[in-house]
């Protein structure tokens, strides 16, 4: 048996980059340090359910193929389509990304990733108001007020809490104890459990908090006795502890970015912050969920100029969310063919959107069988990413760590696959 | 008056652009050459013929020009993008982005119309006789300046985030407004007719906005100023009382003001 | 594939070559002294023939600029390139998209470009977007004014086991330079704090930015680094700073280069000087120290300074210096993106408009102005606009004719600038003009040398590297002074490109838009011995204190796409 150290975990975006994978006879058999869910992701790549082998659907069902054939059916639909959509890419690494961004290029198709239906909306409000954040090392060290809003990490990110909260840094030596922790949470979830303040805002009406808690740094009287439920002099108690702290964090999740409201919730979450800065040191980090799905705002943004929902049919990129989402197009019946990666929009996106996809050609490239491959035409299995390939993540900070190949495997990266599908594409468009 | 009539022959899944079918395009064009006009389908570009049958008479001067899309265009976007003179009358439904980037002369449209209607306009007249969708006369991502000038009338109802980033001009919708209706506002005039739900005036920093029906829930940030009778907007007097409000407090140096019909809106007064 | 370039009238300062008719050959990608019969003639007559252009601090790659593209979509929706055949498509008007970026310099005549500000966590990053910038060559410096280590070492005065560090990061990262940038700060901005002037002790590591900035100069000397330090003063943007950054500069003063690798003779590189040229107490009685500053550098040796000129533009300012981006901030209600990195550095992003009626901006730009055109040997001061914080680098050409043209100048300053100008500072009484021949050594010989890099970069003389720019401009028949338009559409759009002796760029467009340039990096190790030592020490602490385990820091070779590093003994 071999132990190979400082191995990054290939599921949500806190990438613990200190996982040591117990390898035998080219199989992953146990892990030490990951959380439960990272080891199961671990374990998880050679399950039943596991496709080894192209498919494509011929008279209702799926039949092998080989590798060429799925390759150039996969190019002749997506160079056919006059609205093709590729999305997903939040399980997969960058440079897989940055060919995909290429091959949505010469498609003249739209690009878009799973921050679409998760923090989108904080991508549209961190253009219009900015993004004050710092890396996690920085709350580890310093911060004092530790504030989640609308997430659970206790559940979604398991090891955040006692890598970079509980644990002792620089200038915290106590850890835990030298820290006010704040849960802003409708639910009392366990991770408000473990905190010092619990603030029980009522459902959706985070804007409403923010805009009081804006107001009343700024000297403003609140006119009403509650706001979201919180009584008036709780926030007036709570602002007076946030300024009073040396260096305060925000971390915050979908239960704020895809709650009545959306992008405005963030953009005055992002305000608050920023103007709790007179008062003192504050930044904030949203808590990503997919390893990588970071990894695509940034890729698509170096290669194109936009974070996500770039649309190419004019052969420059064109931006607006809510036009060039992948929801939206599908919705509108707009998308003609859609090209999934690295995640299960099956099993995530609204009926009306999957009513769409059941109606246009799908190909998937996806190791397991999901939501997402039972409405596919075309499967096409690749090798696992931080297990059997590796390649570069972006962790929700922002920091990129390279993720490590631990096995061996017949099968081809992401990456590999998309440089078949650009390639035949290309000829196929050249013939036109 | 010269009046050059597209006829929608069929309107596609995939949508349709017009973006270079204004007056002030197709000014001095021979109908045959507007027939070949390049617009976008997709991921392609057709001649305009390919999707609409073109009649009529063109002219030199734009401002001559009155362009008639004769039916439903429910699948067509940029209707009248940067349009700066003549006039464009849509007979049926138009989808997003009509009369965006607008610069003068004046839309018609007899349906409803998709989101971004009248986004970052700067003058001219646009009417919206249906329904409009989200973010009328709102800025592009990102941007900080938003609606700088002339009149949007929707007399139908309007979806989210209306005249978001607004700095001038006039918006009117005859009917109700969804949440936050003049967000992160900064100058200008919002008159909603109906009801407004949630969240006016958001973030607002100056500006002013009247809503004459009904706000559900009202923002903490603001400041009452009691009850004001008869107010004056761009010269015009409204005869009704209002409770006035300043804010939005949670905006630093904040000197919007939003007016609520006292009649419905008791329940919004501390 | 071989040319020979016929007939051009030459600009190649690094070998005292004015505007003289002389041919040059490339083979194999290196300027030669002669080619076969066979060699494909490039026709330059009538035309100017420069080494390829070398910008020695700009912001196109990394986690802040990529943030500058994210933060602003307004930046990209009316300024963009479309695909075609292998060109890739592209946005942005102050940060353009990586692709774009390469084109965007190419069609300029400049070939290399050196990213000015890398946090060594993201090195990564930086080296990931280097992979999507295509045609130039390129390097970045890492940012080690604010980190603990070098920090810790210096207060204790262990310089020997400081320059082991900053040897070893420098290596891991694949970086090329030490980046200095508001030291002591930005780690005060860790707590929302900052400090003033060089001598101001930073929160509890207790060493004051005169310190670091003199520590991390004997560092570089002791490493033998081709670059010197690369330094950005404390106190940027703040009126009365003068007297900081001449303290500043100062510092280095008998410090004395050693370079292992090049041929600079310097110990300082002070950048974006404009930007720290600033007299008055406040906004209001804000006026120009340049001539200060100018009157220094004309009587030091020890000193080259970029300019940071301001171009007259809605941009995007984007910095390590996080303190000052917060106070832009506020002081402009702009959106503000910022990002504090553990244990070593920070950074923000804030749009800015510099308005030609606005009486700062226009003060702002004169300075630049003064900084050129009084320093009196133009190898001590390098064209930049410290892309895109003063003004995005599309408009080098621009900046090119203000200081060919006293004319072009007198119309701005007369007809679009605000009245301050005149008065605040001297601008207006400055009727110097450079010569073609001192715009390449602004733009190329003097950059080239200053970074090292003078062996293959910067002159058209047998051995170097063929980056060549070839512009349609008759310097014998046209007068840059008077046709100022004609010689800034000449610069924007070259008449041919070459890099690495291929054809990049014909008529102002790319041509072979494929083509990847070196990543320089500098592998070298101050002490086997000492090094072991200190990334023992920095194991421990990365447990404790990094929120990435070690064995993700370095930067892999599968980051660099053509490696051109630059081995010290």
């Amino acid at each position: 048996m071999e132990l190979v150290k400082d191995v990054p975990c290939p599921f949500c975006g806190t990438l613990c980059d200190d996982i040591i994978v117990k390898v035998e006879d080219n199989e992953i058999i146990g892990t030490i340090n990951a959380c439960r869910i990272g080891h199961s992701k671990f374990m998880d790549h050679k399950s039943a359910t596991r496709y080894t082998k192209p498919l494509i659907r011929k008279n209702g069902s799926l039949v092998e193929v080989d590798m060429d054939e799925a390759i150039d059916k996969t190019a002749e639909i997506l160079a056919n389509s006059k609205r093709p959509l590729l999305f997903g890419w939040s399980s997969t690494e960058c440079e897989a990304m940055g060919i995909g961004v290429n091959l949505a290029e010469e498609l003249k198709g739209v690009i878009d990733n799973t921050a679409t239906v998760c923090h989108g909306p904080s991508l549209l409000a961190v253009q219009d108001t900015g993004y004050p954040v710092s890396t996690l090392g920085e709350v580890k060290n310093r911060a004092d007020v530790v504030i989640y809003w609308g997430c659970n990490p206790f559940h979604a990110h398991p090891r955040h809490i006692g890598r970079h909260v509980f644990s002792r840094g620089f200038f915290r030596n106590r850890g835990r104890s030298d820290r006010t922790v704040i849960v802003v949470d409708p639910r009392k979830s366990d991770t408000a459990k473990l905190a010092d303040i619990h603030l029980q805002v009522d459902s959706g009406r985070d804007y409403e908090l923010l805009d009081a808690l804006r107001s009343v740094m700024n000297g403003h009287e609140i006119p009403y006795e509650t706001v979201a439920g919180i009584p008036r002099d709780t926030i007036y108690q709570a602002v007076d502890i946030l300024g009073k702290a040396q260096f305060g964090i925000l971390f915050f999740g979908m239960g704020i970015t895809m709650t009545a409201g959306k992008n405005r919730n963030i953009d005055a979450g992002i305000c608050t912050i920023q103007e709790l800065n007179q008062f003192a040191k504050y930044t904030l980090i949203p808590m990503r969920g997919h390893y990588n799905v970071n990894g695509f705002n940034q890729v698509c943004t170096w290669q194109t100029g936009y974070p996500f929902c770039v649309d190419f049919a004019t052969g420059y990129p064109r931006y607006n969310p809510g036009e060039s989402g992948s929801n939206d197009l599908l919705q509108n019946k707009e998308a003609d063919s859609m090209m999934v990666v690295g995640s299960d929009p099956g099993a995530h996106f609204p009926q009306k959107a999957l009513e769409r996809m059941a109606e246009i050609p799908v190909i998937a490239i996806e190791p397991h069988r999901t939501p997402t491959t039972e409405l596919a035409d075309i499967i096409i299995p690749p090798a696992f990413v931080g297990v059997e390939t590796e390649g570069t993540a972006y962790r929700m900070d922002s920091i990129p760590i390279r993720m490590k190949k631990l096995v061996e495997t017949d099968l081809l990266s992401d990456k590999e696959i998309m440089e078949k599908i650009l390639e035949r594409t290309k000829e196929f468009i050249a013939s036109k | 008056m010269n009046e050059i009539i597209l006829t929608p022959k069929e309107q596609p899944s995939v949508p349709l652009e017009l973006l270079n079918v204004n007056p002030d395009t197709v000014a001095g064009k021979s109908i045959d050459e507007i027939r070949q006009i390049k617009i976008a389908h997709g991921n392609t570009e057709v001649e305009l013929s390919e999707f609409f049958n073109v009649k009529g008479e063109s002219s030199e001067n734009p401002s001559e020009i009155r362009i008639v899309i004769d039916g439903d265009v429910y699948n067509t976007k940029r209707i009248g993008y940067g349009m700066q003179s003549g006039e464009i009358l849509v007979k049926g439904n138009a989808s997003m982005y009509v009369g965006t980037e607008m610069k003068g002369g004046k839309i018609v449209v007899e349906g409803n119309v998709g989101s971004w209607a009248g986004r970052d306009m700067e003058g001219g007249e646009l009417i919206i006789m249906g329904n409009a969708g989200d973010y009328v006369g709102s800025a592009y991502r990102g941007d900080w300046r938003g609606m700088s000038g002339g009149k949007i009338t929707v007399h139908g109802n309007a979806g989210n985030e209306i005249g978001e980033y607004m700095l001038g001009g006039k918006i009117e919708v005859k009917g109700n407004a969804t949440t936050l209706a003049g967000i992160h506002m900064n100058g200008g005039v919002l008159v909603i007719h109906g009801d407004a739900t949630t969240r006016v005036g958001g973030e607002m920093m100056n500006g002013t906005i009247i809503v004459k029906g009904r706000i559900d829930e009202f923002l903490p940030g603001f400041k009452y100023h009691g009850i004001e009778k008869n107010i004056e907007i761009d010269g015009e007097v409204i005869d009704s009382s209002f409770y006035k409000f300043e804010g939005d407090f949670a905006v630093k140096g904040c000197g919007g003001i939003v007016y609520a019909n006292a009649s419905k809106n008791g329940h919004i007064v501390p | 594939m071989e040319y020979i370039i016929k007939n051009g009238n030459v600009f190649d300062p690094a070998n005292n070559i004015n505007g003289e008719k002389i041919d040059i050959c490339i083979s194999n990608g290196k300027i030669v002294e002669a080619v076969k019969d066979s060699a494909k003639v490039i026709d330059a007559s009538n035309k100017i023939v420069m080494p390829g252009g070398v910008d020695l601090h700009t912001h196109i790659a990394g986690g802040k600029v990529n943030l500058g593209r994210l933060l602003r979509p307004e930046d990209s929706k009316d300024f963009y390139e479309s695909k075609v055949g292998n060109k890739r498509s592209g946005s942005g008007f102050s940060v353009p998209s990586t692709f774009m970026t390469g084109y965007q310099y190419a069609r300029m005549g400049y070939t290399t470009a050196m990213e000015a500000a890398m946090p060594p966590i993201m090195a990564k990053h930086t080296h990931e977007e280097f992979l999507d910038t295509p045609l130039l060559d390129k390097g970045a410096y890492d940012l080690l004014g604010n980190n603990w280590f070098v920090m810790e070492y210096l207060k204790e005065g262990n310089l020997d086991e400081c320059a082991a560090f900053v040897a070893w990061l420098i290596r891991v990262t694949k970086g090329y330079a030490i980046k200095i940038v508001n030291p002591g700060g930005t780690e005060a901005w860790g707590w929302g704090g900052n400090v003033q002037g060089i001598n101001d002790p930073v929160p509890y590591f207790d060493i004051t930015g005169a310190e670091i900035i003199k520590g991390l100069g004997k560092v570089n000397e002791m490493i033998g680094l081709p670059h010197s330090i690369h330094l950005h003063c404390n106190d940027l943007g703040q009126p009365g700073n003068y007297e900081t950054t001449l303290k500043s500069f100062d510092l280095l003063k008998n410090i004395e280069a050693n370079p292992k690798y090049g041929e600079r003779d310097t110990s300082l590189h002070a950048t974006h000087v404009q930007f720290h040229s600033y007299g008055g107490t406040s906004w209001r009685d804000f006026e120009s120290e340049a001539p200060a500053i100018a009157d220094y550098v004309n009587k030091n040796d020890h000193i080259v300074i970029d300019v940071g000129q301001v171009t007259l533009d809605e941009t995007t300012t984007m910095t390590a210096d996080g303190p000052m981006e917060y106070d832009l901030h506020k002081l402009t209600g702009f959106k503000w993106a910022n990002v504090d990195i553990e244990l070593e550095t920070g950074s923000g992003v804030v749009p800015f408009i510099y308005s030609p009626k606005s009486p700062v901006s226009g003060v702002q730009w004169a300075i630049g102005m003064e900084l050129f055109l009084l320093t009196n040997d133009v190898n001590k001061v390098v064209l930049t606009t410290d892309h895109p914080n003063a003004g995005p680098f599309i408009r080098y050409p621009t900046v090119i004719a203000w200081l060919l043209s006293n004319k072009y100048r007198t119309d701005l300053i007369e007809n679009s600038l605000h009245p301050w100008v005149q008065k605040k500072t001297s601008v207006a009484t400055i009727d110097r003009e450079y010569s073609l021949y001192e715009i390449a050594q602004t733009t190329r010989s003097a950059a080239a040398k200053v970074l090292g890099l003078s062996e293959t970069k910067g002159h058209l003389g047998v051995g170097a590297d063929a980056d060549i720019a070839i512009y349609s401009f008759d310097p014998e028949t046209q007068d840059p002074s008077t046709e100022y338009h004609a010689i800034e559409e000449a610069f924007a759009r070259a008449k041919y490109v070459f890099k690495d002796g291929e054809i990049i760029v014909k008529d102002g467009e790319v041509v072979k838009p494929e083509g990847y340039g070196r990543t320089f990096w500098i592998d070298s190790q101050y002490d086997s011995e000492l090094e072991n030592k200190v990334v023992e020490d920095v194991k421990i602490k990365f447990k404790k204190y990094y929120s990435i385990n070690f064995d993700s820091y370095r930067v892999h070779d599968e980051y660099i796409r053509k490696s051109s590093p630059i081995k010290l003994s």
